[in-house]
C-alpha cells in the first residue's frame, strides 16, 4: 500500500527542507549484518521436525513408550514371571489391568517386559547393521572401480537369500534360540540395504565441488572421508535406522510367533502373541494388548522416520 | 496510432511466509503493458522482477505466498486477481503464457516434445490429434528447428539446450497468446544460442504482435530488443523508461551502478570496475525509506527517512528518487563520466 | 599497458602444458575427448582467461592441469617439476601451491562446517599453528576479502551467493598458493556482486603476485581481467593471443563470431552492429568431425579443413590460430 511505505502527496513533496538535501553518501560496510538469527544444522532439523505435529506425535508416543518399558513391569506390582493359579486368564480388571495369561501372569507387566526385549532387539539390530552396512558402502565408494562392483555383488547375492533360511541355519548350527542367536541371524543380511544407501549418497557427494576443493586443498583421503562425507551422509543414516527399526520388531515378533524366535522364560511381544494365539477365540485381550504394542512401535517409528527425512534434507528447506 | 493498453499493474504487492517472518518480495509494483509491445524488468536477484512476472499468471500458492490487499492486476479487461479457477486454466496458456529460464527443467522429460505443444493445443484450442500434431510441426518450424515432422517425437533429453528452449518458446506462443513472460530465457545458454533465441524472439514478436515481458538481469540482452523498460531494486521500481532514456540519459543511481559494473570492451583492462559496496537489503526488513538509501554515493538525510516520489522525466520517462526534488544538488552521472 | 607486457616476457613460465589430453569413456567404445592436445604456456604473475562455450572442454582442462582429474597423456611442469612424477612430501607442496575456485557458491563450501573450519581445513594441512593463530590468520583472511571476521562462525547457508564465492577466495588464499585457477568464479552471481569479486581478486593479485588461470564464459568480464585469452572449441585451444589483440582482431571464424555474439549494452551500438550468425549447434564432442572441428559450421570452410586438422601455430607476434585459413593468409 502506498502509505506504508511512506511515499508523501504531492503537497508534502514541496515542504521538506533545504537541509535534508545535503550528500552524506554511504554506510560503512566493514561488516555486513545478517538479519536472521544464527541457526546451525540440528537446530534447524529440529525445527522443522517441531513443526510436523505428527511426526511430534509419533515422538511422544515412543518417548513414553521407553519409559513404560523401564518402569512398567513394576507400576503394577506383580512381577512379570509370577505364577498366580488362581487367577488365571483374568479379562483386565482393577487388579489385573491388562488381564492375566494361561498361567496367571499379570499381562500388564509380562507386556512390558517383553518391550524390553522387543525394543532392544529393534533399536540394537538396527543400529549394528547400520555400523557394518555404512563401513562397507563407504570403503565401496571409496575405491570405486572392480573393489566397489565385488563388493556390491555379494550385497546383492546376500540379500536375495530370505533371511528366515539363516536364521534356522544358525539356530541349528548354534544349537541355541537365544536373543544373541536371534540378533545374530538378523542382522545377518540387514546391513545390505544401508550399505546400498550409503554407497550410494557417498558416491554422489564424491563429485560435490567441496569434496574437491579440499582434494585440491591436499586433504587426505581418510580426512576427507570423516570430516566431509560422513557428517553428511549422517542424516540419511539416521533416517534409515528409524525406519528399520519397525522391521527388526517385527521381524523379531514373527520369529518368535513361528517359535523359532525368544524362548521361555523370556518373552517378547512376538512370544506373547504366539502364546496368546491359542485362546484367541476365547480371551482375545491376551493377543490385543502385544499386538497393539508392536503396531504402536512399528507406526510411531516410520511416522517418526518420514518427519526426521524432511527435516533433515537441506533442499526442503523454505 | 495509439496501442491500448494490454495488461495494467497497480499497486502490486507479494509477501512471503517464512519461518523467519514475512518477506515483502514486492511492494506497490505499477505498470502497464501495451499490446505488441515489448517490457523488460532489469535487476538482480532478490529485486522482485521474477515474483512480479509469475503474479501476472498467479503462480505462486497461498498460504505461502500472498498477494496483498489493495493490488490490481487488470489484462485485457479482465481482473486477474478475481477469476475462479476455470477461468484461471483459460487465462494461462491462452492470454498470457510464460517461458521459463532452464530449459533442462521446464519440459517434461518423459513427454515427447510434440505431446507438450500439442498438449495445451488441445485444451485450450480444442483441436484433435491430428490437427493439433500438424499446428505443432508448424509451431516447431516456426521457431527454426531443422527437420520437424522428425523432430516433433524427439525426448526433451534427446535435444540440446538451445534447442528444448525453442521448443519452449513453441510451447509458449502455440496458442497465440496476447502476452509472453519470458523469465531469464537466456541465462543458461551459451553466448552464439543466446543471439540466436534472442533473433528469434524479435522475429516471432514481430510476426505475431505478443507482447513481450522479458525479465532478466542481463542489460545487454535488454539494449537491441526492449521497447521499455523497468529497473526495480528491492522490490521496488526505481527507474522506468524507453531503452534509450535508461541507457543514454538515467537518473537514479542504481541504474548508474547497473550499468557501470559492465566490463566495457573498449576499456582498458584490469582497470577497477565500479562495485557497489554492500549487498541488497534483506527483504524481511521494513524499509520506509528509499531501499537504495544505504548504497548509494549520492544518499541525503532525506533518502533515510522517507521513500521518493514518483517523477515524472517526460511521458515515458519516470524516476523515484530523492535527487530529481528540486532542493537536491544537481549531480551528474557517473556512468556518463566513464562513457567518456 | 606495455610496462605490464614487459615484465612479462621477462617473468619465467610457472606453468607449461604440452599436448595435454583428458579422455572419459563414454559406453561401448566412444570416446569423450573433452581435452584434446593442449598446449600452453602460463607466465608468472600473468592471469589467462580461457573461454569457449558449454562442452568446450575449458572446465576439464584447468581441473587437469592441476592434478584434480589425472590427464589421460601429455605433460604438464608447474614450476620446473613435472607434476606426473610428483609424490608424498613433493606432491602436498603441489597442491599448497596450487589452488582453485569454484563456480558454484552453493556446492563448494561444506554445509556441515563453520566458515571458519572451512577457511583452516588448509592450514591444519600445510602449517602447524595454534589455535590462537589460527583464528588470527582466518579473521585476517576474511577481512582481506572484505567479509567481517564475525562470519567466522556462520554457516555457508547463512551467506548470500557473493559472500560464499568471497569465502571461497579466502580458503584459497589460506594456504599461500602460487596459482590460482578460477573455475567460472562469478557465473552464478548477480552483475554488481561480480564486480565486486573481480575487483577483489584483481587486488589480491597485485598484493601476493598470484598467477590466475581464469576460465569463464563471460567474455567480457575475461577480457576485463586477463593478459592473454585462449578460446577453446570442442576440447581444442584454436586461438591465443593477448586480450587486446584476440577482441580487436580475431582471426579465427570461431573468435569473429564468438565476439560478434556478445551483447552490448548500447541500443544505438546493437542497432548498427554487423553480427555474425552462427548457425547449428555444438556438436557432441564424443564423435567430432574429422579434421578441423569447426569446419562443419564455418563459413570460409574449404577442401583441407575436412582431411587435416589444423595445428596453433603463430601467425603473428604473440598471436597464435588454428586455422588453414589463416595459415594460408600468413604465407
Amino acid at each position: 500500500m502506498a502509505t506504508e511505505q511512506n511515499i508523501p502527496s504531492a503537497a508534502e513533496w514541496e515542504d521538506i527542507p533545504a537541509e535534508k538535501f545535503q550528500i552524506i553518501g554511504t554506510d560503512d560496510f566493514s561488516g555486513d549484518i545478517i538479519a536472521r538469527p544464527k541457526v546451525g544444522y540440528w537446530a534447524d532439523a529440529w525445527r522443522r521436525l517441531r513443526e510436523n505435529k505428527i511426526a511430534l506425535v509419533a515422538l511422544f508416543i515412543l518417548l513414553l513408550m521407553i519409559v513404560m518399558v523401564i518402569v512398567g513391569p513394576y507400576i503394577s506390582g506383580y512381577a512379570f514371571e509370577e505364577i498366580d493359579t488362581e487367577a488365571i486368564n483374568q479379562t483386565p480388571n482393577a487388579e489385573h489391568w491388562f488381564g492375566t495369561d494361561s498361567l496367571g501372569r499379570d499381562l500388564f507387566s509380562r507386556v512390558w517386559q517383553a518391550g524390553r526385549v522387543s525394543l532392544a532387539i529393534g533399536v540394537v539390530g538396527a543400529v549394528v547393521a547400520s555400523v557394518v552396512g555404512c563401513i562397507y558402502g563407504g570403503i565401496a565408494s571409496y575405491f570405486g572401480g572392480i573393489v566397489d562392483d565385488i563388493m556390491m555383488r555379494i550385497v546383492e547375492v546376500l540379500l536375495s537369500i530370505p533371511y528366515l533360511i539363516i536364521v534356522i541355519l544358525i539356530s541349528v548350527v548354534t544349537d541355541s534360540k537365544s536373543i544373541g542367536t536371534m540378533m545374530l541371524a538378523l542382522t545377518l543380511t540387514g546391513w545390505c540395504g544401508i550399505a546400498r544407501l550409503v554407497r550410494g549418497q557417498m558416491l554422489q557427494l564424491k563429485s560435490q565441488e567441496y569434496v574437491l576443493a579440499a582434494n585440491a586443498l591436499g586433504v587426505s583421503p581418510m580426512k576427507i572421508i570423516m570430516r566431509h562425507m560422513i557428517p553428511n551422509t549422517i542424516g540419511i543414516i539416521i533416517v534409515a535406522i528409524t525406519f528399520d527399526i519397525p522391521g527388526y520388531i517385527f521381524s523379531e515378533a514373527f520369529l518368535s510367533y513361528i517359535g523359532l524366535g525368544i524362548q521361555p522364560p523370556d518373552t517378547s511381544w512376538g512370544a506373547l502373541a504366539s502364546a496368546a494365539q491359542q485362546n484367541f477365540m476365547f480371551y482375545p485381550y491376551q493377543l490385543f494388548f502385544p499386538s497393539l504394542m508392536i503396531a504402536l512401535t512399528m507406526l510411531s517409528f516410520t511416522l517418526l522416520g518420514d518427519g526426521l527425512r524432511d527435516a533433515l534434507d537441506p533442499k526442503l528447506r523454505k | 496510432m495509439e496501442k491500448e493498453n494490454i495488461l495494467e499493474v497497480k499497486d502490486l504487492s507479494v509477501s512471503f511466509n517464512t519461518y523467519a517472518g514475512e518477506v515483502k518480495a514486492v511492494r506497490g509494483v505499477s505498470f502497464e503493458l501495451k499490446r505488441g509491445e515489448t517490457l523488460a524488468f532489469v535487476g538482480e536477484s532478490g529485486c522482485g522482477k521474477t515474483v512480479t512476472a509469475k503474479s501476472i499468471l498467479r503462480l505462486h500458492k497461498a498460504p505461502f505466498a500472498v498477494i496483498k490487499e489493495g493490488s490490481q492486476i487488470i489484462c485485457d479487461g479482465k481482473d486477474v486477481l478475481a477469476l475462479n479457477k476455470k477461468e484461471l486454466c483459460k487465462f494461462r496458456g491462452d492470454e498470457v503464457s510464460m517461458i521459463f529460464q532452464d530449459p533442462m527443467t521446464s519440459l517434461n522429460p518423459t513427454m515427447t516434445v510434440g505431446k507438450q505443444i500439442m498438449e495445451s493445443l488441445r485444451i485450450h484450442k480444442g483441436l484433435n490429434k491430428k490437427e493439433a500434431r500438424e499446428e505443432a510441426i508448424k509451431m516447431l518450424k516456426m521457431v527454426n528447428i531443422p527437420s520437424a515432422e522428425k523432430r516433433i517425437d524427439s525426448y526433451p533429453h534427446e535435444m540440446s539446450g538451445g534447442m528444448r528452449q525453442r521448443v519452449m518458446i513453441a510451447m509458449a506462443l502455440a496458442c497465440s497468446p496476447n502476452i509472453l513472460i519470458a523469465d531469464e530465457p537466456t541465462t543458461a545458454l551459451d553466448v552464439t544460442i543466446q543471439a540466436q533465441i534472442m533473433d528469434l524472439m524479435r522475429e516471432l514478436k514481430e510476426k505475431m504482435n505478443t507482447a513481450i515481458i522479458l525479465v532478466t538481469h542481463d542489460l545487454g540482452v535488454v539494449a537491441n530488443f526492449a521497447d521499455r523498460i523497468q529497473v526495480m531494486y528491492a522490490g521496488q521500481v526505481v527507474e522506468r523508461g524507453t531503452a534509450r532514456e535508461i541507457f543514454y540519459d538515467s537518473k537514479h543511481p542504481y541504474t548508474w551502478a547497473l550499468l557501470s559494473s559492465v566490463p566495457k570492451l573498449a576499456k582498458e583492462a584490469k582497470q577497477e570496475l565500479y562495485a557497489l559496496k554492500g549487498t541488497p537489503p534483506d527483504l524481511i526488513l521494513p524499509l520506509n525509506c528509499c531501499p537504495f538509501a544505504s548504497r548509494c554515493e549520492y544518499c541525503m538525510p532525506i533518502c533515510k527517512e522517507r521513500n521518493p516520489f514518483e517523477t515524472a522525466i517526460t511521458d515515458t520517462h519516470k524516476v523515484s528518487c530523492w535527487l530529481q526534488h528540486p532542493n537536491a544538488p544537481k549531480v551528474k552521472s557517473f556512468y556518463d563520466r566513464e562513457v567518456q | 599497458m606495455d610496462q605490464v607486457i614487459e615484465t612479462l616476457k621477462n617473468a619465467d613460465n610457472i606453468l607449461e602444458v604440452t599436448d595435454l589430453c583428458k579422455f572419459f569413456k563414454a559406453g561401448r567404445k566412444q570416446t569423450l575427448k573433452a581435452v584434446d592436445h593442449v598446449s600452453v604456456s602460463i607466465r608468472r604473475g600473468e592471469t589467462l582467461g580461457l573461454v569457449g562455450e558449454s562442452g568446450c572442454g575449458k572446465t576439464t582442462c584447468g581441473r587437469t592441469m592441476i592434478k584434480l582429474y589425472e590427464p589421460t597423456s601429455g605433460k604438464v611442469v608447474f614450476d620446473g617439476k613435472d607434476i606426473s612424477t610428483l609424490k608424498g612430501k613433493d606432491l602436498l607442496e603441489f597442491k599448497k601451491n596450487v589452488q582453485v575456485i569454484f563456480q558454484d557458491p552453493y556446492a563448494s563450501l561444506d554445509p556441515r562446517m563453520t566458515i571458519g573450519e572451512i577457511i583452516s581445513e588448509g592450514m591444519d594441512v600445510h602449517f602447524h599453528l595454534s589455535e590462537q593463530e589460527k583464528n588470527d590468520r582466518v579473521a585476517d583472511l576474511l577481512n582481506k576479502v572484505g567479509l567481517s571476521a564475525e562470519y567466522a562462525n556462520r554457516f555457508a547457508h547463512e551467506l548470500s551467493g557473493g559472500q560464499r564465492q568471497r569465502v571461497g577466495i579466502a580458503r584459497a588464499l589460506a594456504v599461500e598458493p602460487k596459482f590460482i585457477v578460477c573455475d567460472e568464479p562469478i557465473s552464478a552471481l548477480d552483475v554488481s556482486i561480480q564486480a565486486q569479486v573481480v575487483n577483489l581478486l584483481i587486488k589480491l593479485q597485485k598484493e601476493f603476485g598470484l598467477t590466475y588461470l581464469f576460465i569463464s564464459h563471460d567474455l567480457s568480464m575475461v577480457k576485463h581481467i586477463s593478459d592473454r585469452v585462449g578460446v577453446m572449441y570442442l576440447g581444442s585451444m584454436v586461438e591465443l593471443a593477448s586480450n587486446y589483440d584476440l577482441y580487436d582482431k580475431p582471426l579465427h571464424p570461431y573468435t569473429q563470431a564468438l565476439i560478434s555474439a556478445i551483447p552490448m549494452a548500447d541500443p544505438d551500438g546493437e542497432a548498427t552492429r554487423e553480427r555474425i550468425k552462427l548457425e547449428g549447434e555444438v556438436p557432441s564432442p564424443i564423435n567430432p568431425p574429422p579434421g578441423c572441428k569447426f569446419r562443419p559450421r564455418c563459413r570460409f570452410a574449404m577442401p583441407i579443413c575436412e582431411k587435416e586438422a589444423p595445428q596453433l601455430l603463430e601467425v603473428e607476434p604473440n598471436h597464435f590460430v588454428a586455422c588453414h585459413l589463416c595459415h594460408q593468409k600468413n604465407q
